[in-house]
């Protein structure tokens, strides 16, 4: 049997088994997706709000992830940190995360607790208390947290100025994280407000994987969820990117010892599972050029012509806002940032004008498909597949259809999607331009310390 | 020929013994071998490791271990490199190198179906006992090593590490930093000699967790070891106690001071890990829970990331106390974990904090072994450093004996606030 043959064939025994989920919605318009899945007896639960950076206006970028912070600081029935206690002492683990597109809060419990992970969610959707002094120490940590994210992470800013170039319009242009400035003059109020804007059961998506049983989860969830009252939830407005007519390009200078370059390609993404191909086809553009060892961009640039120490590519089909493919290198010693950037672009150009090979599109649907697989192992990652899904305008279902298409997409598809998209005019290229150090060497000394 | 299986059950699951948790078959077949069979899902997860960690370099050849490792992948007997990564690409198999101070190896995760793989594990096996590291390959992955080596000078966070380790271990492979001089001095034929000495049958252990019987799991241990030499094993230097910690400031333009405190304390078999683990959670160690989130983060906003945590290794591992704060507070910041530190190796944590640390630990177990690479990884442990097979089983039992006397006897015996190296990169003016 052909090994891509035998991948397909289990990957169809996977899902046969494990595709189950269930839908439910509640007359206040929280919707909930259930997983069962009794591989071990803990579940994970995931509330996933409808509102991300993208969702901000410029002076106040960063009031999302801002907000997520204030959601552990207590309600009108918790105190301070009693949210992260309870859940603790019921030996789970509980954190957010805040992106473009949403922003999600998530247990992990043993199966008996989900109640209780439900109840604190429940709580927090509606009754939450922001304190202004609470606030004040709470953006310092924000701060904290960008300069460790972005300031002094040469690699991070270098993709923070990308997209501030490629997008002129979207607001992808601005990190999840915010501008600083926009964090320095951020008030208790602009977070309260958000807060108002957002948080209410019909803005939200409820998603459940681990050893559960779907009737008694949905009980839960309207015993829990099923009082809150709906809010008038603004309209929002399609936000488009004007069409971009030639390469854009910014340079970064920061200290390190590696040029590196990222390129990120304008590109569509999934809005119906049905019709679009060319998502699935860029998939396996992004996975044939840097899915692994074996990719494109590894076996020229770093083995054979050692212009890189490493590579990359990057792209999500799934997304409320446009699409973008990246690339990324980091140089070889003793090689420049523009023969690093003629290396990369040369490698995608010679895939945008003479397509690839059978070989490699097999190999990186194989790949694609046997990911698929391995995210069974884990009901976080499951949850996050189908909460993705659902807060970007598709549909839980749609996971289940993604390795069929991903089947059908052709080498002659795959050609047109890289003359379509891996061109200039729709690149943005930013160069990390390293600089030295210079350590003062009087400053540097050890010294036996005496406390 | 040993053999023996146990079955255990989860302390949450005591009631429903259809949740029966892991169960380990062991054996020797020249490597150590633990399975665990489950067929939930089409997968296979199978690591391989030596102790041929970085703690087997010499300070001049400091990187060889690693280099060593990297360079399995460049071609074996049977498959050039460029065969070697397509064959596992093909397969729908993930390669991952497993690198730390004490291990060296790889993990293979494939799909479990028949065709895939076998040719995985051909591969991997080829890559593990026939290396023929290519003269032009090892130029090149050596200039990757001395890259990567001057990158890492060049940010604050690995510069710390780096500089913390240093002063922790003075004299012991343990702190030795893989530097572009030592990376420059090390020949094609130091590969060859590390990678005699170190890829023997006596230190490998295979563990297989996932879709396949025994009889295909001893094939596949088989297949993965029968061709290593039986070359003997050698023990690591013991770590040597400092008579005092000492401080070092390294200037850096980050906008925040990058700020560790850092002891040798505990090997994986120490009698003290279960005191010093569960202690920790209250101190550092419990994120949202533990004292050093409260004060540095929660009461003062002085930083987003603050913990603590032990790493135990074959020899004493670190005590390990971490944050980054911007460059005008580092000073209060790290005098205020200091003194959180002290303060807790003085009086330990409270019967509250104790009881909701034990709490989390015992309720949270589940959690530690809810995926097939969870249950892995925490084999591989047991497997590598020979803890008995109901470690993970016994593991629930005894966070829950831990009493508060036994975490105040083992944070003053073991941390010694005086003994405390510290680092800070980017330091204030």
């Amino acid at each position: 049997m052909a090994p891509a043959r035998a991948a397909f064939f289990a990957l169809a025994l996977a899902s046969s088994v494990q595709a189950n989920p269930h839908e439910f919605t509640l007359a206040n318009g929280l919707r909930l997706i259930v997983k069962e899945d009794h591989r071990a007896p803990t579940v994970v639960h995931q509330v996933w709000y409808r509102a991300g950076s993208m969702d901000e206006s410029p002076g106040t970028t960063g009031v999302a992830h801002v907000l997520e912070h204030m959601m552990f600081k207590g309600t009108r029935r918790f105190g301070l940190g009693e949210f992260s206690r309870i859940v603790a002492e019921a030996g789970g683990r509980d954190n957010a995360f805040t992106s473009t597109d949403f922003t999600v809060y998530h247990e992990q419990v043993h199966r008996d607790r989900l109640p209780l992970a439900m109840r604190l969610e429940a709580d927090r959707m509606a009754n939450l208390v922001i304190r202004p002094e609470e606030f004040a120490r709470e953006i310092k940590v924000v701060m904290e947290e960008r300069r460790r994210s972005y300031e002094d992470r040469p690699r991070s800013l270098l993709i923070e100025n990308l997209l501030a170039t490629a997008f002129a319009a979207h607001p992808y242009k601005w990190p999840t994280i915010g501008w600083m400035q926009d964090l320095e003059n951020m008030s208790w109020r602009d977070a309260q407000a958000w807060y108002k804007q957002w948080y209410a059961p019909n803005n939200a998506v409820v998603v459940v994987v681990g050893d559960v049983e779907p009737q008694k989860v949905l009980a839960w969830a309207r015993r829990h969820y099923g009082a809150l009252a709906p809010k008038a939830i603004p309209a929002r407005k399609t936000l488009a990117e004007p069409v971009q007519r030639g390469l854009k390009r910014v340079a970064v200078k920061a200290p390190a010892e590696l040029p590196y370059v990222r390129l990120g390609y304008k590109a569509p993404v999934l809005r119906d599972i049905a019709k679009d191909w060319e998502p699935f086809a860029i998939s396996l553009l992004a996975e044939l050029l840097g899915g692994s060892d074996a990719a494109r961009l590894h076996q020229v640039l770093v083995r054979e012509r050692r212009v890189a120490t490493s590579v990359g590519a990057d792209y999500e089909m799934v997304s409320r806002g446009p699409g973008m493919v990246f690339v990324e290198a980091a140089a070889a010693q003793g090689r420049s940032g523009s023969e690093l950037e003629a290396g990369v672009r040369e490698v995608i150009a010679g895939i945008a004008a003479a397509g690839v090979t059978a070989e490699e599109l097999n190999r990186a649907r194989v790949q694609l498909l046997a990911q698929l697989v391995y995210k069974r192992d884990s009901f976080f990652a499951q949850a996050l597949e189908l909460g993705e899904l659902e807060s970007c305008g598709l549909s839980f279902r749609d996971a289940e259809r993604i390795a069929g298409r991903l089947k059908e997409i052709t080498v002659e598809q795959i050609r047109a999607a890289a003359a379509r998209y891996l061109v200039d005019d729709g690149l943005t290229v930013a160069v990390l331009d390293p600089q030295p150090l210079n350590p003062r060497p009087a400053s540097s000394d050890v010294t036996g310390v005496k406390h | 020929m040993r053999s023996r299986a146990l079955r255990v059950l989860m302390i949450l699951a005591v009631a429903a013994p259809a949740e029966a948790g892991v169960k380990i078959e062991h054996w020797i077949a020249g490597a150590r071998v633990n399975f665990v069979e489950s067929h939930a899902l089409p997968i296979i997860d199978v690591a391989v490791e030596f102790a041929a960690g970085s703690a087997y370099d010499s300070r001049e050849q400091a990187g060889l271990a690693r280099l060593t490792l990297a360079m399995l992948k460049a071609g074996s007997s049977r498959y050039s490199e460029i065969e070697a990564s397509r064959r596992i690409a093909d397969a729908g198999a993930q390669l991952q190198e497993n690198f730390d101070l004490d291990r060296a190896g790889y993990a293979l995760r494939s799909l479990s179906s028949e065709a895939e793989r076998k040719a995985a594990a051909q591969t991997l096996a080829d890559m593990l006992q026939a290396p023929l590291f290519p003269a032009e390959a090892f130029e090149r992955e050596k200039a990757r090593a001395i890259a990567n080596a001057r990158e890492a000078e060049t940010q604050p966070d690995r510069v710390a590490e780096r500089r913390l380790y240093e002063l922790m271990y003075p004299a012991h492979p343990y702190g030795f930093s893989e530097t572009p001089d030592a990376l420059a001095s090390i020949k094609r034929e130091d590969v060859e000699r590390h990678y005699r000495n170190r890829y023997g049958s006596a230190r490998a252990v295979v563990t297989i967790v996932g879709d396949l019987d025994r009889d295909a799991a001893k094939a596949l241990a088989e297949e993965l070891t029968s061709r290593l030499s039986k070359r003997a094993d050698s023990a690591l230097a013991p770590v040597a106690t400092l008579a005092a910690g000492a401080t070092l400031r390294v200037a850096h333009p980050s906008t925040q001071s990058h700020v560790l405190l850092g002891v040798s304390a505990l090997t994986r078999v120490d009698p003290d890990y279960f005191p010093l683990f569960v202690g920790n959670y209250s101190l550092g160690g419990g994120g949202f829970m533990s004292r050093l989130f409260r004060e540095i983060r929660e009461k003062r906003g002085y930083a987003y990331s603050v913990y603590s945590y032990f790493r135990p290794y074959e020899r004493e591992g670190p005590f390990l106390v971490g944050l980054e704060t911007r460059r005008d507070q580092a000073r209060e910041a790290l005098e205020l974990a200091r003194s959180v530190v002290v303060e807790f190796v003085k009086h330990g944590p409270t019967e509250a904090e104790l009881k909701a640390a034990k709490k989390s630990l015992v309720g949270g177990f589940p959690l530690r072994i809810d995926t097939n690479r969870k249950i892995l990884e925490q084999i591989a442990t047991v497997g590598f450093y020979r803890l008995p097979l109901d470690w993970l089983d016994e593991f629930p039992a005894r966070v829950e004996g831990v009493t508060v006397a036994q975490v105040k006897s083992a944070f003053a015996r073991r941390i010694a606030p005086e003994k405390l190296s510290i680092v800070v990169v980017g330091a204030q003016d």
